[in-house]
């Protein structure tokens, strides 16, 4: 079985943000990490390869930064990496990123496509249902659990207030929950194999039967009229009171607010 | 010359110091206050290869180089002094002498489930009588037949009672030196479990408390012959030279505490308000913090010049002598400094700083103490 | 594509077991709104099997006119038919809006949709307005009039942008519930229907569903949740848990938690706030005993109120909330789930 995983090398929230001048986010300048989802997704990609034997693709699309998030994850086992990176696929939205991936992945062998539900940059949740899209294959979303069966996999597909035990036939796309599992740890030894093996490095002249027209910052619909750090709305009250006045501050407010 | 790691390297740091706060951090008050050994904590290293860092892959071990090692010994320091020292004993003192001296059935037999971690391993040289001055040995062994019998007693062994494996020190016999009758002193691996081999007591301890340490009693203990590790008589020189690897395991220990006491003390000093300030704004703070950090990376620069001697070079006691004593002269001095800054919450428990300031001492005294060290560093320099 | 050809605001009404979602209605609320300023109707897209009675409720909320597409292959919600389904609709009617629910089933329809009819979609929005793009005039760029203009929080909260679609249609977004305002409705209103049916033809795109499990109660998603009762490691104790969930049954709301508090193994995980958990954003939010660690508020202080009780005066958390409590949470939190009882009690008599 041959498995695709599609990463994100992703800003860590907690070190702050940056913009470039035209709104659009300054990723060099920012501490990052493997976007939280897609690890669950590579850790369930790897559990399969465990139990079931398979070959586990990662395919990263960004800066040659994001070289790293492909080195972590042979670090965790994956087998191979291929960063997609080329200055024309930059500012790309979600439209032009999952045509951008799919393009690239129109490439490999696969049975099974595996993407986080969301990064934690932008929480758009799209790219993975994109890119099945493009590949005109079954989407599973949200998946809190995957099987192999034959040649079909048996993911519960969770909703708002109940899953569903979806089956559907390989080739097919799964965008994992980071609730899916708890990913593994990278070994020492494996950080050093990491880095001695060669990673694909594929430009726009590798894309598979994608439009210039559809890439980058022009080939996306949508725009970013304007973009800001958020302000911070700070401090409001803060009362150090005895317990039954700390009661009746809190009860007054809501009331106020007419939470009660 | 060029400070910066690789990417390698800096990966295996960012692994273990997410391995370190997520694992180890929650638990380091606990194990501390309940002197109890960290067993799943060592089994969850065990199964990263942690237990392993230095040992080629084919004995079972990740096939990284010294400094991987010493920056895992320093990330997990860095929150919890015992952990670090669990593998630092393993890995320097049993798993490196097996790798050095052993025979090829030695570490297939040994050194295969110690890197794999499987096993757990221990060093036991320490007498009651017998500490810096290593010739004081009274543990004997004797050759009967096809089996070394052991009789004597360790004391002070990290590791101990918890481990599987020992490389035990004992007298084989004297030889003549210059003269002078001297003891030949030999190497043996003795398995937990063999007849004649129990534990003492456990040592209540300062610091590095969740560490086991115990002492270990040979009543006619019978080993096979094939135990012995390296030459008969070359005991002394085994000692001696995983003592010097050992020592940067412990400077790296004592680095990450220096660290980790640093850091918690940043963070407090910009919390902590007196007279309507952050502490860190007054001057006395930042005077103080400049020196600390100063000290901590220079200890950094020498545990990992050591660490990197120890790739390159055949012999490198020195420079593993002058890392141990500063990187420990440093964590005493940074620890005890970060508790002064945190004022009367530093001598209170529910502050890191409070143990980490215990556990640095130990780094002045065990595997050499400060002035074995100058002694080494100093014979070198009036060779 | 000639934009002029796409008229009109729809929104997908999202139906579960046959029953509207509450989405659908908010929805249906801003729909009118956008509507207003564009001069244009409001179409709501009803997809499912057996759901043509539904479509009067949808004019009570709002909709001028109702397409219903029917069949017994869109009984429960799978990615293909239904992405067919609203695909089809958009070709047919070429609708210039297109709002969707950001919920489990809108945000795997919603991309699908989206790649299909090579449009633009904005996700999780949370203001949406008609204006000008770019927004200023601009030298040597056209600005258009009456676009869309989508705001949504990006980064955990950290950056806010505001996105357009100016040379796509439709224009697709997709809003998360309890952001916007349903209009009271208007009873008796008879909607406007249009039945549509594209025609459905299995293949290997329409999964199987083997089973459908309904979840118990505990599997509330903190991130639907109008009120939480966010519990620190302050709390003490799992058994401690009960006091704040005592606070939370009161105001009909759900507990959640810090990441201290899962990684001590009081809580799941599904009930986390923060960074490396979920993103919240209920109208009132109770920290309780939460220090307030940067990547736990980086979750919640998107949240309309937040109250903070913490022993801790120089707690983080205080610099978030708008009302911050410096007390004993184990004495206040069971006196203040007392009092509101009373209060709600007194409310209703």
């Amino acid at each position: 079985m041959k498995i695709v995983v599609c990463v994100k090398q992703v800003p860590d929230t907690a070190g702050g943000v940056k913009f470039n001048p035209d709104g659009t986010l300054d990723r060099g300048a920012m501490l990052t990490i493997m976007n939280p989802d897609d690890k669950a997704g590579l850790e369930a990609a790897l559990r399969l390869k465990d139990q079931y034997g398979a070959e586990v693709t990662v395919v990263t699309m960004g800066l040659p930064k994001a070289e790293e998030v492909l080195r972590e994850a042979m670090a965790m086992g994956a087998d191979k990496g291929v960063l997609v990176t080329d200055r024309v696929l930059g500012g790309a939205d979600t439209w032009a990123t999952s045509t951008t991936i799919a393009g690239a992945i129109r490439n490999l062998d696969y049975d099974l496509i595996i993407t986080g539900r969301q990064a934690i940059d932008g929480d758009t949740a799209q790219v993975g249902p994109q890119i099945s899209e493009h590949l005109d294959i079954p989407v599973i979303s949200y998946a809190q659990d995957i099987k192999i069966e034959g040649d079909s996999v048996i993911v519960e597909r969770q909703y708002e207030d109940r899953y569903h035990v979806v089956k559907a036939k390989m080739p097919c796309l799964i965008t994992a929950l980071s609730e899916l599992n708890e990913p593994r740890y990278m070994t020492p030894g494996g950080i050093f194999d990491a880095y001695k093996q060669e990673i694909t490095v594929w430009g726009r002249a590798d894309l598979k039967d994608v439009d210039d027209a559809n890439l980058g910052l022009k080939g996306s619909p949508t725009k970013i009229a304007k973009a800001s750090d958020k302000v911070r709305k700070g401090a409001g009250e803060k009362v150090s009171l005895d317990p039954d006045e700390s009661v009746s501050y809190i009860v007054d407010k809501l009331k106020v607010k007419h939470v009660i | 010359m060029d400070f910066t790691l690789s990417k390698e390297h800096e990966m295996a740091r960012a692994l273990f110091k997410e391995f370190a706060e997520k694992e180890v951090k929650p638990l380091a008050q606990e194990v501390d206050e309940t002197e109890v050994f960290p067993r799943a904590t060592v089994e969850k290293m065990a199964k990263l290869g942690f237990l392993g860092i230095p040992v080629p892959k084919e004995y079972g071990g990740q096939g990284c180089d010294p400094l991987t090692y010493a920056m895992c010994v320093e990330e997990l320091s860095k929150v919890c002094g015992t952990t670090g020292v669990i593998v630092s004993a393993h890995t320097s003192l049993c798993c490196d002498p097996i790798m050095t001296y052993g025979t090829e059935e030695q570490k297939q037999k040994y050194l295969v489930p110690l890197a794999k971690g499987e096993k757990l391993g221990a060093f036991g040289l320490t007498e009651p009588g017998a500490g810096t001055d290593a010739q004081g040995q009274q543990t004997k062994a004797v050759l009967d037949g096809d089996e070394w019998v052991l009789n004597g007693s360790k004391c002070f062994i990290t590791n101990g009672k918890e481990a599987d494996v020992y490389v035990i020190f004992a007298i084989t016999g004297t030889v003549e030196k210059r003269g002078r009758m001297q003891k030949e002193i030999s190497a043996f691996i003795v398995e937990k479990g063999t007849p004649g081999f129990t534990f003492g007591t456990k040592e209540k301890k300062m610091g590095i408390r969740g560490s086991s340490t115990y002492e270990l009693i040979f009543t006619d203990c019978r080993i096979p012959k094939d135990n012995m590790l390296g030459q008969q008589g070359k005991g002394f020189n085994i000692a001696m030279h995983t003592l010097d690897g050992g020592r940067i395991g412990i400077a790296s220990q004592a680095l990450g505490l220096a660290e980790g006491a640093l850091e918690n003390t940043i963070a407090y000093v910009k919390e902590r308000k007196q007279f309507g300030r952050a502490i860190g704004a007054f001057q006395n703070t930042q005077f103080q913090l400049a020196d600390m950090a100063t000290k901590v990376e220079a200890a950094q620069l020498l545990v990992y010049k050591a660490a990197m001697a120890k790739a390159t070079q055949k012999v490198y006691s020195v420079e593993a002598a002058k890392a141990k004593l500063y990187a420990a002269e440093v964590a005493m001095e940074v620890t005890t400094k970060a508790v002064q800054l945190h004022g009367g919450y530093g001598y209170i428990r529910e502050y890191d700083v409070e143990r980490m300031m215990r556990d640095a001492k130990i780094t002045e005294i065990y595997e050499g103490t400060s002035e074995v060290q100058r002694m080494v560093i100093s014979g070198a320099l009036l060779k | 594509m000639n934009l002029e050809e796409y008229k009109g605001v729809y929104v997908f009404a999202q139906q579960v077991d046959n029953e509207i979602s509450s989405i659908a209605f908010e929805l249906l609320g801003k729909a009118k709104d956008l509507a207003k300023d564009l001069n244009t109707e409001v179409t709501a897209v009803l997809i499912g099997s057996g759901i043509k009675g539904l479509a009067d409720q949808l004019a009570e909320y709002g909709a001028d006119k109702v397409i219903v597409v029917d069949d017994p292959e869109l009984k429960d919600y799978r990615t293909e038919p239904y992405a067919h389904a609203l695909a089809s609709v958009i070709n047919k009617y070429k609708p210039e809006i297109m709002l969707v629910g950001a919920t489990a089933i809108g945000r795997d329809l919603g991309p699908r949709v989206s790649a299909r009819v090579a449009t633009g979609l904005t996700a999780d929005c949370t203001v949406l307005e008609i204006g000008d793009f770019p927004l200023q005039p601009t030298p040597g760029q056209e600005q258009l009039h009456n676009q869309l203009l989508m705001t949504r929080p990006a980064f955990g909260g950290n950056t806010i942008a505001t996105i357009a679609c100016p040379y796509n249609r439709p224009q697709m977004a997709t809003v998360r519930a309890g952001v916007m305002q349903k209009i009271t409705p208007i009873k008796g209103a008879k909607a406007n229907v249009e039945e549509f049916n594209p025609g459905f033809t299995p293949d290997n795109k329409y999964v199987e569903i083997l089973d459908i499990v309904k979840a118990v109660s505990n599997t509330v998603d903190i991130m639907d949740a109008k009120i939480l009762v966010s519990g620190g490691r302050g709390v003490g104790s799992p058994e401690n848990f009960k006091i704040l969930e005592d606070l939370a049954e009161v105001l009909g709301g759900t507990v959640s938690c810090s990441r201290a508090v899962v990684d001590s193994g009081w809580k799941p995980k599904d009930l986390q706030v923060g960074q490396t958990g979920k993103t919240v954003r209920p109208n009132v939010y109770f920290a309780i005993g939460i220090s307030g660690a940067i990547q736990h508020v980086a979750g919640m202080e998107e949240s309309d109120i937040i109250v903070a009780i913490n022993k801790d005066a120089d707690a983080p958390i205080f610099d978030v909330a708008d009302y911050g409590v410096v007390g004993d949470l184990n004495k206040i939190v069971p006196k203040l789930t007392e009092a509101l009882k009373a209060e709600i009690a007194a409310a209703k008599g």
